[in-house]
C-alpha cells in the first residue's frame, strides 16, 4: 500500500532537498518497515513495555492458564512431580453449577450489588455535592471521606465487629430493638451489613470522582436555568445529573468489578457463614482452590465470575450511558 | 475477573511443573545425601523456645550439617503456606507443625517423603517410638509420611470464679453430663457471672469443628471418628445427642455464634468472657495469670468415667518434604529432635506430650511435680485424631456448613440436616 509520501512526490523531493545526507531508498523502506513494527516514537515502546510486561505476567498469562485449568484435571504439585491432567470439557463446569454453595454464593453477590450499587451513586453524588457547596473546611471533609479507603480492611472491619456484635455499640444503642440473632450472626443481615461496610469504606474514592465531575459542571448553565425558574431540585435533576453521567457511568462500572472481588470481609467476619449466607464466588474460590485442593473447580468459579461481572458492566454501560 | 487472576497468578509458577526428574511422589529418591538443611516450626513462643534449643544443640556437634531455623511463615493458615511452599518447590526439609489432617493432600500434591520406604530404619523409628499410635496416621497405602510427633488431648477447662459466683462448687463443678452442662450454663447465665458460657470459634472455617463438635463426638461415641470406613459417622445416634446439644447451647445463649473479636484461641476463655472453654495442655500458658480455672474430661449425653472419656488430640505432626536436598541429615534431625532429651524438653518447657508409649516413665518426675498435667497424660492413650483420607477439608467444610446453619443458627431440621451432609460427605471422593 502507498504511502502519503508515495503518493505526492514533491514531499520526498523537498524533503530530500532539506537534508542533504538523506538515505538511498533501500534504507528508506527498511526504516518504514521498522517504523511500522515499532511505531512513529520506538521510545514510547520501550518506556510502556514495563507495564505490558507486567499485565502479560500477572494478568493475561495467568488468565489463560486459569481457563486450560477450568477444562482440565489438574491440582497443584510439587516441580517435578508426573501427574495427567486430561481435558475434562465442562465437567468442571457441571461440578460447580450443580454446587448450590455456588449458586447460593452468585446469590449473595446479587445482594450485595442491588444495596451496594444505588448507596454508592446517591451517596457519593450527595456528599460531593454538599462538599462543592461547602466553603469552608473543605479539605478537612474531603480527608474525612477518604481516610476509611486508604486504611487496611482488617482495620475497619475490627471497628466495625466492635459496633455491631452482640454488645457492640449499635445495639445497645437499639435495645429491644436489636435483631435476634444479632448481625454477624443473622443470616438475613449478614449481607445487607457487608454491602453497606463496603460502600462506606469505598465511598470517599467515588466522592473525589463526583467532585472532579462536578467542577466541571459550566456554571453558565445552573444560571441559565436559574435564570428561567428552575428551583435547586428542577436544577440539580436538569443539569447536575446529566453533567456527571459519565462519572455516575463510571462509578457503576467500577462499583460492579469490585462486587465480584468481595472477600476479606466474609472471610474475616463469618468465614462465609452463618450457613453460607456471606458466602461469595471469590471465597469459594478460596475455599476449593487453595483449602481443598482443587484449583480446576476454583478456576470454573473464577471464570463464571468473570462472565457474570462482564454482563453485568455491558448492561449497566447500556443503561447509564443512554441519553435521558 | 481480579479473583480468577490471583488464583491463576498462583497457579501459573507452578505450572511449570515439569515432566523431568524422580517421581518424587513415591518418595523413593535415588541417593540421601547430607548436608545443611531448613526446618520450620509452630509460632508459638514456646515451640519456638524448644526449637531453638534443639537446633542449637544439633548445630553445636554437626558443622557440616547445619539447621537453620524459622517459624512457619505468616498465612491464613499453616497448610496453606505448606501447600503453596509445596508446588513452588520451597519446602523446607521438615516443618514441626503438620496438621495430620493436610498430608493426605500433601502427599497428593508429591511433597512428602515416605518415610517408611526412604529409611531403612524409618518404620521401624516410628514404631518403637509411638507404638500402635503410629497407625493412627498411616496414609491409604499402609506407609507413614509424617512422623507422629505431639498430642494434645483437650479437657473442658472452667473458670472457678465464675462458678462461684454463680453459687456452683468450683472445685466439684458437676459437669459430667449434657445435662449437667446446660444446668451450669443456666446458672452461669442467670447469675450474669460471664458474658457466654462457651464461646468457641464461631466462624464457618472448616478447621472449627476440631474446637466445638469433634472433641465432644469423640467423648461421646468412644472415640468415633468422623469418617470410619469411608462413611461419615455425624448422623449417627451418639452424634445427634451431641448435635442436639451443641443447638441448645446456641437456642439458649449460652454459646456465641458470632466470631470473637479477640484473640480466638485462647482469648474468650482467658479474657473472662467465656465460663468455660476447650483447650489442649497448653491452655496453661495461655490461662495462667489470667483465670482461676479447673479442668475436666469432656461432658457425654449419658457421663462417663475419666479414665473411659475419649477426647480429640489436636496431633502435630513431623512431615519431610520432597523439595529437601539433604534428606540424611533431615532424617537424622528429626531423630535427634524426637529423642527422649528432646521429647522430654518439649513437655516441660511447652506443656505438650510427645506421641510416644513411654511417656509415664520418661516424664515421671516432670508429671509428680506438675499435677495439672497428670490428667491430661491419662488422656493421651484416649485421644482420637482426624481421619487421614483424602478430601477432608471439602467433607469438614460440608459438615461446617450444615453446623452454621443446623446447630448455630436452628435453622431446619437437625436430624435431617445431618443425614443430608452425611450422604454429601460419603459422597466426596476420597
Amino acid at each position: 500500500m502507498s504511502t502519503l509520501r508515495d503518493a505526492v512526490p514533491g514531499a520526498d523531493r523537498s524533503a530530500r532537498h532539506r537534508d542533504p545526507n538523506a538515505r538511498r531508498p533501500g534504507t528508506r523502506r527498511r526504516s518504514r518497515r521498522v517504523e511500522r513494527l515499532l511505531g512513529e516514537h520506538p521510545l514510547g515502546l520501550l518506556l510502556s513495555s514495563p507495564y505490558v510486561a507486567y499485565v502479560l505476567v500477572v494478568f493475561l498469562i495467568p488468565f489463560g492458564f486459569g481457563v486450560w485449568m477450568a477444562f482440565h484435571d489438574f491440582f497443584f504439585t510439587a516441580p517435578g512431580v508426573q501427574v495427567p491432567h486430561p481435558f475434562v470439557g465442562f465437567d468442571n463446569f457441571g461440578q460447580v453449577l450443580g454446587d448450590p454453595a455456588v449458586r447460593q454464593a452468585f446469590g449473595n453477590l446479587l445482594v450485595f450489588l442491588v444495596i451496594n450499587v444505588p448507596l454508592t451513586v446517591v451517596l457519593a453524588l450527595l456528599f460531593a455535592s454538599g462538599l462543592d457547596a461547602v466553603v469552608h473546611w473543605k479539605g478537612f471533609f474531603r480527608v474525612s471521606y477518604y481516610i476509611p479507603y486508604v486504611t487496611a480492611s482488617v482495620a475497619t472491619l475490627t471497628v466495625w465487629i466492635f459496633m455491631f456484635n452482640g454488645n457492640g455499640v449499635v445495639n445497645r444503642v437499639l435495645g429491644d430493638l436489636a435483631p435476634d440473632p444479632t448481625w454477624l450472626a443473622n443470616q438475613n443481615l449478614i449481607m445487607p451489613l457487608i454491602a453497606v461496610y463496603v460502600t462506606w469504606k469505598n465511598l470517599g474514592f467515588y466522592v473525589l470522582l463526583y467532585l472532579a465531575a462536578l467542577q466541571n459542571v459550566p456554571a453558565e448553565l445552573h444560571e441559565a436555568a436559574q435564570m428561567d425558574g428552575a428551583g435547586k431540585w428542577q436544577r440539580f435533576r436538569a443539569v447536575t445529573l446529566p453533567g456527571v453521567r459519565p462519572v455516575t457511568s463510571l462509578v457503576v462500572l467500577l462499583t460492579i468489578i469490585m462486587t465480584g472481588q468481595i472477600f476479606t470481609e466474609p472471610y474475616l467476619l463469618t468465614g462465609g457463614g452463618p450457613d453460607g449466607a456471606s458466602m461469595t464466588p471469590a471465597l469459594l474460590m478460596y475455599q476449593k482452590g487453595i483449602q481443598q485442593g482443587q484449583p480446576d473447580v476454583a478456576a470454573a468459579i473464577g471464570l463464571l465470575l468473570v462472565l457474570a461481572v462482564m454482563i453485568l458492566s455491558l448492561a449497566s454501560r447500556r443503561l447509564t450511558e443512554r441519553k435521558g | 475477573m481480579m479473583a480468577l487472576a490471583a488464583v491463576s497468578a498462583v497457579a501459573l509458577p507452578l505450572a511449570g511443573c515439569g515432566s523431568e526428574g524422580p517421581d518424587e511422589a513415591s518418595g523413593d529418591s535415588t541417593e540421601l545425601t547430607s548436608g545443611p538443611i531448613e526446618i520450620w516450626y509452630s509460632t508459638n513462643e514456646q515451640e519456638i523456645a524448644w526449637g531453638d534449643q534443639v537446633v542449637e544443640a544439633w548445630n553445636a556437634e554437626h558443622p557440616d550439617e547445619q539447621v537453620t531455623a524459622q517459624p512457619i511463615p505468616a498465612g491464613s493458615s499453616s497448610e496453606d503456606v505448606i501447600a503453596a511452599s509445596i508446588t513452588a518447590g520451597n519446602a523446607p526439609c521438615l516443618v514441626f507443625n503438620t496438621a495430620p489432617a493436610a498430608v493426605p493432600m500433601f502427599q497428593r500434591q508429591g511433597g512428602l517423603v515416605n518415610l517408611s520406604t526412604t529409611f531403612e530404619d524409618g518404620e521401624e523409628y516410628i514404631t518403637s517410638r509411638s507404638g500402635t499410635a503410629a497407625d493412627g496416621f498411616r496414609s491409604a497405602d499402609g506407609d507413614l509420611y509424617q512422623l507422629p510427633w505431639k498430642t494434645n488431648p483437650f479437657m473442658l477447662y472452667y473458670n472457678k470464679d465464675v462458678f462461684a459466683n454463680a453459687g456452683l462448687d468450683p472445685e466439684n463443678p458437676q459437669l459430667e453430663t449434657y445435662d449437667d452442662v446446660l444446668a451450669a450454663a443456666k446458672a452461669i447465665k442467670d447469675s450474669g457471672s460471664a458474658d457466654v458460657v462457651i464461646y468457641p470459634p464461631a466462624t464457618a472455617d472448616y478447621t472449627n469443628v476440631n474446637f466445638d463438635f469433634y472433641p465432644f463426638f469423640l467423648a461421646n461415641s468412644d472415640g468415633t471418628q468422623l469418617i470410619e470406613d469411608g462413611h461419615a459417622t455425624i448422623a449417627s445416634e451418639q452424634g445427634m445427642q451431641t448435635l442436639q446439644f451443641w443447638q441448645t447451647l446456641y437456642a439458649e445463649g449460652y454459646s456465641s455464634a458470632e466470631a470473637y473479636s479477640g484473640d480466638m484461641w485462647a482469648g474468650p476463655f482467658a479474657d473472662g468472657v467465656a465460663a468455660m472453654g476447650v483447650a489442649g495442655p497448653w491452655g496453661k500458658g495461655q490461662f495462667d495469670g489470667k483465670v482461676d480455672y479447673g479442668v475436666v474430661p469432656l461432658p457425654t449425653a449419658d457421663g462417663k468415667a475419666a479414665d473411659t472419656t475419649s477426647t480429640f488430640a489436636d496431633s502435630k505432626n513431623v512431615s519431610l518434604f520432597t523439595a529437601c536436598t539433604n534428606q540424611q541429615t533431615a532424617w537424622d534431625f528429626l531423630k535427634f529432635a524426637t529423642n527422649d532429651a528432646n521429647d522430654l524438653a518439649l513437655l516441660e518447657i511447652t506443656g505438650q506430650f510427645p506421641t510416644r508409649t513411654d511417656v509415664p516413665e520418661l516424664a515421671a518426675d516432670f508429671l509428680a511435680e506438675n499435677e495439672f498435667f497428670q490428667p491430661f497424660a491419662a488422656s493421651v492413650p484416649l485421644a482420637v485424631d482426624v481421619p487421614t483420607v483424602d478430601g477432608l477439608a471439602e467433607k469438614m467444610q460440608v459438615f461446617r456448613d450444615a453446623w452454621t446453619g443446623a446447630v448455630q443458627s436452628g435453622d431446619g431440621d437437625l436430624t435431617s440436616t445431618f443425614e443430608d451432609a452425611a450422604a454429601s460427605i460419603d459422597g466426596i471422593s476420597g
